[in-house]
């Protein structure tokens, strides 16, 4: 059992704090939204992320972010 | 092989139900899962252009309750007709496909969603001459690219822009007010009352193995008579140039699946390449829609791709950034290339932009159109390179002395 992060494209405004927060697993692009290196899309939460992760989704502005148990 | 056409029996014309019926008889009283062992056993996959298994659309929508069923007919692809002329033609074997998808479903609310005007004309007098056990309502499909993709319907079923919504859930599961919603090309659901009507076999004899029963195809461009056709499944691409007439002019290529599809060369094999998943795989194609367009040799396949990028650019729903941002970009690069303005690099900034917006949105557009301008690099590679060096094969007046 593992954490993903979604995003909410259709929220997501490319603020930017999500990559701040957890830089380990998020960069941003050149338009300032966030950009995985992840080759599925999909990413994947290791457990001593998994706080950060928690902090990211609350503190979207556009709350763009969820956490899935997978 | 080539399997001869046999008389039609999706576009058998019906102006009238009382037509309809003298055609078909009545409709088979058939329970839910008769319906969707019947549908099974027939191997019927979707027509709208994902081609998934009705059978199992038709399962994960009975599994939840108050289902809701909807007859898609927005047809966005702008070199598609098929649903159009299948409603104009025989609206009423597409309602008895919604009536069957309702009762496989356990549905208590039907939609047909079409344009307004094929609704004025056809779909709306059809309605009132049946009495369906589950009511149908009509909205109004936009003319959008965008339109027909399942979370967009459910939006404008909603009475909210048709523009797609952001995944998990699926619509299957919670779609039109929070039910679970079958969306249904109209084709599938044509489909669906043939089936019901002359059962699984019959079905599947219209077709080869690989791609059972008959199925509608859009052909267009270089051919002598462009329009739909009711074919067999897994024709090859000759028999399906050859019923459209055969071409009108001497061709490169053909665009397969629509603008989301790809290229197929015209090489001494491609005749016969049959519309079959295993066929077109390698061109990362896929029989789709049934859309076709044969593209003359006496045009630059790489000025026909950019126009589409630039289509599909002006078409996205703009609500995810990478897709808002990248598809623009996009377009104006595959501009530049397809103008052979000298430059190093274009190709590689094509693919580079690409990779970033590919899996990045709520829906399946950047990837659609990432497909095709891969696809677009891949078969006019020799092109590519060409017009790099400022030199076009097919517009000699950008020829610059070397």
């Amino acid at each position: 059992m593992s954490e993903q992060l979604q995003i909410d494209w259709t929220a997501c405004d490319g603020r930017g704090g999500c990559a701040e927060l957890l830089p380990e697993l998020l960069t941003l692009d050149e338009w300032g939204y966030p950009l995985t290196a992840s080759a599925s899309g999909s990413i994947d939460v290791p457990d001593h992320l998994v706080a950060h992760a928690r902090t990211a989704v609350r503190d979207c502005p556009l709350m763009a972010l969820r956490l899935l148990r997978t | 092989m080539t399997r001869v056409a046999g008389p039609a029996l999706l576009l058998a014309p019906a102006r009238s139900y009382a037509e309809h019926q003298t055609i078909w008889g009545a409709l088979p009283r058939l329970g839910p899962r008769q319906l969707v062992d019947l549908v099974g056993a027939a191997g019927l996959t979707g027509r709208g252009g994902a081609a998934f298994p009705t059978a199992r659309k038709l399962a994960a929508v009975a599994a939840g309750s108050n289902a809701v069923v909807v007859a898609n007919g927005a047809e966005g692809e702008p070199a598609s007709r098929k649903d159009r002329t299948l409603l104009h033609t025989a609206p009423h074997l597409v309602l008895d496909g919604l009536q069957l998808a309702a009762r496989a479903t356990g549905a208590t609310s039907a939609y047909v969603y079409a344009p307004e005007d094929t609704m004025r004309a056809v779909v709306a007098a059809a309605i009132a001459e049946r009495r369906d056990a589950v009511p149908v309502a009509i909205v109004f499909a936009p003319d959008t690219f965008l339109a027909g993709e399942e979370s967009a319907v459910v939006s404008a079923i909603e009475r909210r822009p048709a523009l797609p919504r952001t995944t998990p859930p699926r619509v299957f599961e919670k779609g039109v007010q929070g039910r679970p919603t079958l969306v249904q090309n109209v084709e599938s659901l044509a489909q669906i009352a043939l089936i019901a009507y002359r059962g699984p076999e019959e079905f599947r004899r219209g077709g080869t193995d690989a791609e059972p029963g008959p199925r509608l195809v859009t052909i267009t461009g270089a051919v002598a008579a462009p329009g739909v056709y009711e074919v067999p499944g897994g024709s090859s691409l000759g028999d399906l140039l050859y019923r459209a007439g055969g071409l009108s002019e001497p061709i490169q290529a053909l665009l397969v699946g629509g603008f989301h599809g790809g290229w197929v060369p015209l090489d001494k094999h491609a005749a016969r390449l049959t519309l079959s998943r295993t066929d077109l795989a390698p061109y990362d194609a896929a029989p789709g829609a049934g859309v076709i367009v044969a593209q003359p040799a006496r045009t630059c396949g790489l000025v026909t791709s950019a126009q589409i990028v630039s289509y599909l650019a002006g078409q996205g729903a703009r609500q995810c950034g990478p897709c808002r941002n990248g598809l623009p970009t996009l377009a104006s690069t595959m501009g530049a290339l397809a103008a052979a303005t000298p430059s190093r690099g274009l190709d590689v900034e094509v693919q580079r932009v690409a990779a970033l917006v590919e899996r990045r949105g709520a829906c399946h557009h950047p990837a659609g159109t990432v497909r095709l301008i891969r696809s677009t690099l891949r078969t006019f590679t020799a092109e590519v390179g060409r017009h790099l060096t400022g030199y076009c094969s097919v517009r000699p007046e950008l020829r610059r002395a070397s």
